[in-house]
């Protein structure tokens, strides 16, 4: 029983828990790839260099409220920084709207002219951060460390495994919920997320009801701002901060909305759970967890790991092909907003 | 070829912008950028066709071109005979094994009709597989791995001479096309975008971490090369005789000897490549695949396979990238996986494609050539910017010396500019597509 018990806290500790903040914060930056995806109708290849632009701004942000000694007891500076990151971000993408976006838009022009345009978007956010703040790692984490450490844990229960949770991935799960509730709110609730939503669902009809589109564009630059610079500092305090990994997190973001059905935020969420999950079990080493619960003689001799860390990101293409191939449409039915 | 005046002055223009690097610079840093344009210009042949021919999506350029050095490793090194003692067997028995379990996956999902027991078998078939597969090939890779790590711990490859490498390169990114292709071109353009882009980060991921095949981040050095070594040349008295007759420094003349004959291999490989772009643009076959690309649905009313063709450019194209990948790692004499980079390898070559003009062969060489020149000088070029712009700072102030660190990164800035620029007011190009 204590055997069970402890294969279970280290399941929980290495598997369900890091799984959990990761799946939350590959959640976030699919929901803002898909609601340009369902409003834009484009894929949008720059939203990984957005989510870097906006953590950058906060890291900036979190280090000078530091240096005037603000801070927020145990929990990190970074929170009180993140509006002036969504706000940051929000005018970046408002003004490349202007710049850029707007001229195809009004062309009508190819989702694939876009797609390209977008990657020059790609270039230039993805110099602007480097230009800024370099390309290395940076840690801005600070305040209490863990909601429970691993040996408080030992020490409470009496077990042999520890279960550590470190503050990042608590207030990742808490943000996360708050945002996706304030999503779903808005979009169902509101007579702008309702226009937003009849806007993706049939854009002609939507324009003949009166709906101006530049104001839905408007609102979902802004809610993708949001998104992805929450997004983006969430994954900074959990992991750190370095602008190419925010670039790589591309695929995982894309194969979570692509899993979960383009233009479907709920298909979002739960694809980002999927990817992350997939990813953190099969990249786990299980011989922990299997010598608790396998009897002496059947203990594994090996790691029992069925990939290397290294091929994470060949488990979310793997899941996105299976999913192309056998349900193009993803899991749920793409493009409903 | 309409626009022959036009083509003449803008590769008048870039090879000018060249030259005058040598005379400003030096000669051995305008022939660097010279042999990395004509093999960017290759990369930008493949992509074109996949893009400018067809409206394929590619955006796993850099998996290609990684192939394609990967092949030039297993062509040209000489093999280690311990390693192949130590796990060879071991290695060909697991991956034949891996690749009969996929083999009889695909099969056994056609032959038994759908429903329970065709789920159970599949599983059932590439569970013991897998297992099977993992008890052979791990011990055999840790055998290879062991046996001097410091200089080999590979495989090594078949030791045949380099310049087979490069058709072998683009075999070898043909194949990957081809697994790509299959399961990836039924797909919608933005998806086949990121079944690419996925591809490519795997394949990097394996010639990263499997190091019994590339050494993986230790890197593989000292590739053969097809050309002569400047320390023979400097010491062969013939040759040290004739430039100092012609008054140059032997050491100087050596380095531009070596170069100068890579450019000359690269040039013929370019020529011949130009030659068969064009003449199958201008076949037939160029034909179908533009009206394929404009209109997809009317193609196939008129009895075009259009599957079928995509599959064949996106394979040709993806070869024609690995060819240039093998060139590029015997031109720098080592296979480094740690330095391939999307924004580099994929991206860059996109925006030389867009930027010279998709759909003509001579507007991706173009562009190849320009862009990269550009992302080269950009960086000396942003620095002296960025030194004009901060001579009022104070010198050891924390912004100059933040803002002179970074002035490297001006280049991704500089690139998504010129994309930009070019996509909205000349969004053909330079040389557009008659």
């Amino acid at each position: 029983m204590v055997d069970f018990l402890n294969a279970l806290v280290a399941l929980l500790n290495f598997v369900i828990v890091p799984a959990t903040a990761y799946g939350s914060q590959l959640a976030l930056g699919a929901l803002g790839v898909t609601l340009i995806y369902g409003i834009l109708r484009f894929s949008n290849f720059a939203h990984g260099d957005t989510m870097a632009f906006g953590a950058m701004v906060t890291i900036l942000v979190t280090w000078w409220l530091q240096s005037m000694g603000v801070s927020l007891g145990p929990l990190p500076t970074a929170l009180l920084a993140v509006p002036a990151g969504i706000a940051a971000t929000a005018l970046l993408l408002l003004g490349t709207d202007r710049v850029v976006y707007r001229f195809y838009r009004r062309q009508r022009a190819a989702p694939v002219i876009f797609l390209i345009v977008s990657l020059g978007v790609m270039f230039i956010m993805n110099g602007l951060v480097r230009l800024i703040i370099g390309v290395d790692d940076q840690r801005f984490a600070d305040g209490e460390r863990f909601i429970i450490s691993a040996r408080d844990f030992k020490e409470l229960t009496g077990l042999r495994e520890g279960l550590a949770i470190k503050t990042s991935q608590g207030i990742t799960v808490v943000v996360t919920v708050i945002a996706v509730a304030l999503l779903f709110w808005f979009l169902n609730r509101t007579r702008t997320g309702k226009s937003m939503r009849a806007f993706s669902d049939n854009e002609d009809l939507a324009l003949l009801s009166g709906i101006n589109p530049e104001r839905v564009v408007t609102i979902t630059w802004l809610i993708v701002a949001a998104l992805a610079t929450v997004a983006g500092v969430l994954y900074g305090l959990d992991k750190s901060f370095k602008p190419f990994t925010y670039f790589q997190l591309l695929l995982p973001i894309f194969a979570a909305a692509i899993v979960g059905g383009l233009g479907n935020p709920l298909g979002a969420i739960a694809g980002g759970f999927v990817i992350a999950f997939s990813e953190v079990t099969i990249t786990y080493a299980f011989k922990k967890v299997a010598t608790y619960i396998l009897p002496e003689a059947l203990s594994p001799s090996g790691l029992v790991q069925l990939l290397s860390t290294d091929y994470k990101f060949a488990v979310s293409f793997a899941i996105l092909l299976i999913v192309l191939l056998f349900r193009p449409t993803g899991i749920f039915a793409g493009k409903k907003l | 070829m309409t626009d022959t005046p036009r083509t003449i002055l803008l590769f008048g223009l870039v090879l000018g912008l060249i030259v005058m690097t040598g005379f400003t610079t030096s000669w051995n840093v305008a022939l660097n950028i010279f042999n990395m344009g004509l093999i960017s210009a290759i990369m930008a042949l493949g992509v074109n066709m996949q893009w400018g021919y067809a409206g394929l999506l590619n955006v796993g350029v850099m998996g290609f071109v990684a192939l394609g050095g990967l092949g030039a490793v297993v062509v040209s090194m000489d093999p280690v005979d311990e390693a192949w003692a130590a796990g060879g067997l071991g290695i060909i028995l697991a991956l034949l094994i891996g690749f009969g379990t996929v083999l009889a996956a695909i099969v056994a999902w056609g032959r038994i009709p759908a429903g329970r027991t065709r789920v159970l078998t599949l599983l059932a078939i590439l569970i013991i597989g897998f297992f099977v597969y993992r008890a052979l090939f791990d011990p055999a890779v840790a055998a290879i791995e062991a046996v001097d790590p410091a200089a080999t711990g590979y495989l090594g490859g078949l030791g045949l001479p380099v310049l087979l490498a490069w058709p072998a390169g683009g075999l070898l990114a043909a194949g990957a096309a081809w697994i790509v292709g299959k399961t990836a071109l039924g797909l919608r353009s933005d998806y086949l975008a990121i079944a690419t882009l996925g591809i490519a980060e795997i394949i990097i991921a394996v010639l990263k971490n499997e190091d019994w095949l590339s050494r993986g981040v230790k890197n593989v050095i000292g590739l053969p090369r097809p050309v002569p070594y400047e320390v023979d040349l400097q010491n062969d008295p013939g040759f040290v005789a004739r430039v100092e007759g012609f008054g140059f420094d032997p050491v100087t003349a050596s380095s531009i000897t070596v170069k100068l004959a890579y450019s000359g291999l690269f040039i013929i490989v370019l020529l011949v490549l130009i030659w068969l772009t064009q003449a199958a643009l201008n076949s037939p076959w160029g034909r179908m695949m533009r009206a394929i690309r404009d209109n997809e649905t009317a193609a196939e009313a008129m009895g075009k396979d259009v599957k079928a063709r995509h599959l064949q450019v996106f394979i040709l194209g993806s070869a024609i990238c690995g060819l240039a990948g093998a060139m590029m790692t015997t031109l720098d004499g080592q296979l480094t996986p740690g330095t391939y980079q999307p924004l580099r390898f994929t991206f860059l070559v996109w925006v030389m494609v867009i930027v010279g003009g998709s759909g003509n062969n001579f507007g991706a060489v173009l562009g190849g050539f320009l862009i990269w020149f550009l992302w080269v000088m950009v960086e000396p070029y942003g620095l002296a910017a960025i030194e004009f712009a901060t001579a009022g700072l104070p010198d050891g102030s924390a912004l100059k010396d933040h803002l002179l660190d970074s002035a490297a990164h001006m280049r991704l800035l500089t690139m998504g500019v010129i994309l930009l620029v070019v996509l909205r007011f000349s969004p053909r190009g330079l040389l557009p597509e008659r």
